[in-house]
């Protein structure tokens, strides 16, 4: 029968396309857990130099971050933490000091010259492969972005986007941000990429364009000058966190991590949070 | 007065009862060797290693339950899309290849044109000119921008528009020219013969690759999609991503094939008219 040697070549075509189908799943780490060990005083602190804090940033260093490009000065958000850091750790101003250190240097494996660096890191599962990370100094936070000329540039209260056309990229939290937050009268707007949603809203197709913070800042900036952020939109989602990086198996890590998780107890990231992003860099709380 | 019973003689009651049996028995083959494959097949697809994987993130019943009304409300766009974009590229295509087939040097120009115009629209692939209309024209900030909705279907109509005007132009000249001919010497103008003589019959010759063209088209006005409007696969697209399980992608599938299965008929059973009338049955 020659027909039977056809089905089995079928059957085991289709048995060989199903277990090709398969994918690995993702392995979900356990976020470091914040511990407060009492070798965390500052002369048991195995820092590069002794008694000092080697802190590292990216040049040049942006705002809101940084202020002028001058980490040293204690202002822009990043700064401001990183000094907040270093007192919990027992570091006066004067014992920190400062390098310059590229993003992706600091992520790449291999040794470092500095303590920690600070510079907008995402905690993700491959850099953990590469470097430690501290707990989590800064949750990213949504962000309607809009033109000036725009009739929701300005606003203040979530209730005032209950009728204006928003966008944002598919498959996002900013997305979310629209669904579960905002909620429009309209159906949002959705694209494959920022790209697009940049360019429908510089031609007016939408009045508002949902992106994170870091993006909200890069997009006014530099890239479409005419546009302003509106607001922040309450946390929704599964946010991005944004830990310090330092050495992998660095022996300070947990000694950080202890440090940020205190300054996150008492509120001191929250308020400065709200100063150098909301009030300073002008990305008002929406309520 | 009694009526006539018809009685079938010998030969004919044994010749129904043999045609009888071979279509009881060609029944159960067809019907054994399918259940054979499908076996086989369920076989193969069940019993491989990633089967569970493969089930869980394609196939969870109650994610499918919950994209469903997301995925339908996406599907409705493309029903309104696919109606309005097909009538207007059948209009478009048939237009643009009357301006083809046009005689006499007068027109030329017409021709290059609508030659031009076929050779471009082909030949772009729809993707960006639907960039440059949904995303382009906007940015000229003209009064009165349609809605980007209007814009993307003029896209497909552009696109698929090119598609249908060379099969029009395919039928137009497939009728022949002695038809034409007769027409002409019965006195009718030109505008006449085709419209009479000429377009109805290349019209249904042409109808099973027209209504072909026009099941490619309901799969691609989805693409709208790129310029912010939520249909079928974008739905399913975001539902996806907020589950990580791939199922809502199988429900559009599901529900594209069922939307298409009345158009597929529709082609069929055209094509079998057609073919009957051919062979002048």
């Amino acid at each position: 029968m020659a027909s039977s040697s056809r089905l089995l070549a079928l059957s085991l075509a289709g048995a060989v396309v199903a277990a090709t189908a398969g994918c690995a799943p993702q392995v979900e780490k356990p976020m470091p857990t914040v511990t407060t060990s009492p070798s965390c005083a500052k002369d048991s602190l195995p820092t590069r130099t002794p008694g000092k804090l080697t802190i590292a940033t990216d040049q040049p260093a942006y705002e809101p971050w940084f202020s002028k490009d001058k980490p040293d000065n204690g202002e822009g958000f990043e700064s401001a933490v990183a000094y907040a850091v270093a007192e919990k750790l027992g570091y006066a101003r004067a014992d920190v000091t400062w390098t310059r250190v590229k993003f992706d240097t600091a992520i790449a494996p291999g040794p470092k010259d500095f303590d920690f660096d600070i510079n907008q890191f995402s905690i993700t599962d491959e850099r953990k492969q590469a470097v430690d990370f501290s707990a989590p100094y800064y949750l990213v936070r949504q962000t309607v972005i809009a033109l000036k000329s725009s009739k929701i540039a300005g606003k203040k209260s979530l209730a005032d986007f209950r009728d204006a056309r928003l966008g944002a990229q598919v498959g996002t939290t900013s997305y979310q941000a629209i669904t579960d937050v905002l909620k429009p009268a309209s159906k949002p707007q959705v694209y494959n990429s920022n790209d697009d949603a940049k360019k429908a809203l510089q031609n007016g197709q939408i009045d508002g364009l949902v992106v994170d913070l870091p993006t909200a800042f890069y997009i006014t900036g530099a890239e479409i000058t005419d546009a302003t952020i509106v607001g922040q939109v309450p946390q929704v989602g599964t946010p991005e966190a944004f830990g310090l990086l330092l050495d992998k198996n660095s022996p300070l890590t947990s000694c950080v991590t202890g440090a940020v998780g205190q300054l996150g107890e008492a509120g001191t990231l929250k308020q400065l949070e709200e100063k150098w992003l909301a009030q300073v860099a002008g990305a008002a709380e929406l309520r | 007065m009694t009526l006539l019973q018809h009685v079938p003689s010998e030969a004919q009651v044994r010749r129904s009862a043999y045609r009888h049996r071979q279509t009881v028995y060609s029944v159960l083959v067809a019907a054994s060797s399918t259940a054979a494959l499908g076996t086989l097949l369920v076989i193969a697809v069940t019993g491989a290693p990633g089967w569970d994987r493969v089930r869980q993130s394609f196939l969870d019943p109650t994610i499918a339950r919950d994209a469903l009304p997301a995925v339908l409300s996406g599907l409705w766009l493309n029903v309104r899309l696919l109606v309005c974009c097909a009538a207007g590229a059948l209009v478009l295509g048939l237009v643009i290849a009357v301006l083809r087939t046009l005689r006499g040097p007068i027109f030329f120009p017409v021709r290059a044109l609508a030659a031009g115009y076929t050779y471009t629209f082909r030949g772009l692939p729809l993707i960006i000119v639907l960039y440059l209309l949904t995303l382009g024209v906007p940015g000229l900030r003209l009064q009165g921008m349609p809605p980007v909705l209007v814009l993307g279907g003029i896209a497909l109509i552009l696109t698929y528009g090119g598609y249908l005007a060379e099969v029009f132009r395919a039928g137009i000249e497939s009728v022949h020219p002695s038809q034409l001919a007769a027409a002409r010497s019965l006195g009718l103008t030109y505008r006449q013969t085709m419209r009479h003589v000429v377009v109805p019959q290349a019209v249904r010759r042409v109808a099973p690759p027209l209504l072909n063209d026009v099941v490619a088209l309901q799969k691609d006005v989805g693409l709208v999609s790129l310029a912010g409007p939520i249909d079928a696969v974008r739905a399913a697209q975001i539902a996806t991503a907020q589950t990580f399980n791939y199922t809502p992608y199988i429900v559009a599938g599901v529900l594209f094939v069922l939307l298409a299965i009345p158009l597929i008929a529709v082609t069929d059973w055209v094509t079998l008219r057609a073919a009957r009338r051919q062979s002048g049955g």
